[in-house]
């Protein structure tokens, strides 16, 4: 006994210098690419490449801090009018989540708790939905937009978002697995109507799916870019992954430009993660988890 | 037999999300049958060609190399990325780790930024004077410093940054599919003096089988679809000698560049077609592990 605890000892310890050895190295390897590019965004141009991340001098830490600049940042808003494009691509992710988010709880819930002609064949095209690659839908939508003339507008871009069948599925178990059927009808014996019922009652219920497939349809919406790229033809109208794109098109090496164009659209959306982070990691799986 | 609601109500809350389903989903889905038997300009000229669209997919050497190079990418995706994920999981859900719930948001953080920014910020840590090409030149220095990344070693550029990209995202659904192994079980085959690699193929891979292959069927939908990175990583184009053209890149040239909305729709289906073998398969081990 006396001898073999010391061994144990030892070998625990190596053990878990080895293990966070190793999550603190990945988790290094995921930060650098975010430091460099903040970095980058603001080094002046002329001395972009004399150092790898930030300019060397007699600050503190080395650094040059003095040498840094948010020049990039003013262009882009003077010169390159990015305001619009940050607009832009506020407005389209949150009109198309908060109605994805809407109309697929509202589906979730027919589908769950009610009983109605036609249930188990939607249910099925929902399930098959799921594996159809966006791609294949690309040509017949564009054609579908001519035909309503809504091609270079807004509707013509959220409209067919706003029916993830993705969606649907996730908030059906979300209501099979946490709307008790004894609390509906008990509110309808109460009098309450289906409306207030489901506003009332059943959101409350569901909250934490919410807010992971409002993050996750906002998210796809302010990343979205094919989309966007076929639909849209003016360029006053592009939101920002066209935008940074269209930059980085036309000023290829202005590095900082660019860099600082893509810390402006990335921070909205990690700050609106780290606010709704936990309901978020947990929703992402409940489809996996108890599908 | 009144079952408490009025018979409108699951109909009410549906009909939005079915309205555009059927407009924007299983409309298109239909089309664009009709889309693949004709050859078109635009969403204005087009004539039938019944199963030309396809024959010429057959000898068409470009298409086949998008073939090769998404084959290439899907496999670096699931043979690479998967297992890192679900080691990194391993390591996280060990029960003694401190702080699990800020590195999973480290780890978690990449996937919350859009493809095209992704890109266009691996276009400079690929870049000659970038940040990969330094450090792999300060670790080795018989590491050519200047290696072009994206002329010479195209889809493992591509492997890379997605690898980055992903790894935590699928480390999410492990993290909660171990959730699933039994203590007990784990427990009982150490006792009994199983080692580390007997313990996880019979006690931890059955327990997290379902889950894995959910996980497996996801991501090779997402290679299979893999365009923006390349595409705006690769300056809007294939890369040098196509080295980099995809599936859905190439369906993106020749629908919306070439204005050959009907070819565009061929490889749509073939794209499809894969993917639903994908999601059959998958189907076929999920309920093996249900009997």
């Amino acid at each position: 006994m006396a001898q073999t605890k010391p061994t144990k000892m030892f070998k625990s310890v190596g053990f878990y210098g080895v293990l966070y050895g190793v999550l603190i190295f990945c988790a290094a390897i995921t930060l650098v690419p975010f430091a460099y590019l903040l970095c980058a965004s603001l080094k002046p141009t002329d001395i972009f490449f004399d150092n790898l991340f930030l300019p060397s001098g007699d600050g503190l830490f080395g650094v040059a801090w003095d040498q840094l600049t948010l020049s990039h940042f003013h262009r882009l808003f003077a010169e390159e009018g990015f305001a619009r494009p940050i607009l832009n691509s506020t407005f389209f992710a949150s009109v198309s989540g908060v109605l994805a988010t809407l109309f697929s709880a509202m589906s979730g819930y027919a589908l769950a708790k009610f009983r109605f002609r036609g249930r188990d064949s939607v249910t099925n095209l929902v399930l098959a939905a799921l594996v159809v690659p966006g791609a294949l839908l690309l040509a017949p939508n564009y054609q579908l937009l001519y035909w309503f003339g809504m091609l270079d507008s807004y509707t013509g871009l959220i409209l067919p978002a706003l029916a993830p069948a993705f969606g649907v599925y996730l908030f059906r178990q979300a209501t099979i697995n946490s709307v008790p059927t004894e609390l509906l009808e008990s509110a309808r014996i109460d009098g309450c109507g289906e409306i207030k019922i489901f506003f009332t009652f059943v959101l409350p219920l569901i909250r934490p799916m919410m807010g992971a497939f409002l993050l996750l349809t906002f998210l796809g919406s302010w990343n979205n870019f094919i989309g966007a790229q076929i639909v849209l033809q003016t360029p006053e109208k592009m939101p920002l992954a066209v935008a940074i794109n269209q930059l980085r098109g036309v000023y290829g090496t202005d590095y900082g430009l660019i860099m600082a164009g893509t810390v402006i659209s990335i921070l909205p959306v990690l700050g609106l993660f780290l606010l709704l982070q936990k309901e978020f990691l947990s929703g992402l799986t409940a489809g996996a988890v108890k599908g | 037999m009144n079952s408490g609601y009025p018979r409108w109500a699951p109909y009410v809350l549906i009909a939005p999300f079915l309205a555009v389903f059927v407009t924007f989903m299983a409309y298109p889905m239909l089309y664009s049958l009709v889309l693949a038997v004709q050859q078109t300009y635009g969403p204005k000229a087009s004539r039938f060609v019944f199963l030309d669209n396809f024959a010429y997919l057959l000898t068409d050497p470009l298409f086949w190399r998008a073939v090769r190079n998404t084959f290439v990418f899907a496999a670096g995706s699931v043979l690479i990325q998967l297992p890192l994920s679900l080691g990194l999981a391993m390591l996280l859900n060990h029960n003694k780790v401190k702080g699990r719930i800020f590195f999973r948001l480290i780890f978690f953080s990449p996937a919350l930024v859009g493809t095209v920014f992704i890109a266009v910020m691996f276009g400079l840590m690929f870049s000659r004077d970038g940040l990969i090409n330094f450090s792999l030149h300060g670790l080795f220095s018989v590491f050519d410093p200047e290696f072009p990344w994206l002329e010479r070693f195209v889809m493992g550029s591509l492997i890379l940054a997605a690898l980055w990209q992903f790894v935590g995202f699928n480390m999410i659904y492990f993290l909660a599919a171990l959730q699933n192994v039994s203590k007990e079980l784990s427990e009982a085959a150490m006792v009994d003096g199983a080692g580390p690699w007997p313990r996880f193929m019979n006690v931890t891979v059955p327990a997290i089988r379902p889950i894995a292959s959910f996980v497996v069927l996801l991501s090779l939908i997402g290679s299979f679809q893999l365009f923006e990175l390349a595409w705006v990583l690769l300056n809007n184009s294939g890369g040098p000698d196509d080295q980099g053209l995809t599936v859905v890149m190439y369906l993106y040239q020749k629908g919306f560049i070439s204005f050959d909305l009907g070819y565009a729709s061929a490889i749509g289906w073939v794209l499809a077609a894969l993917l639903m073998v994908f999601a059959v398969i998958q189907r076929r081990v999920s309920l093996m592990d249900e009997d």
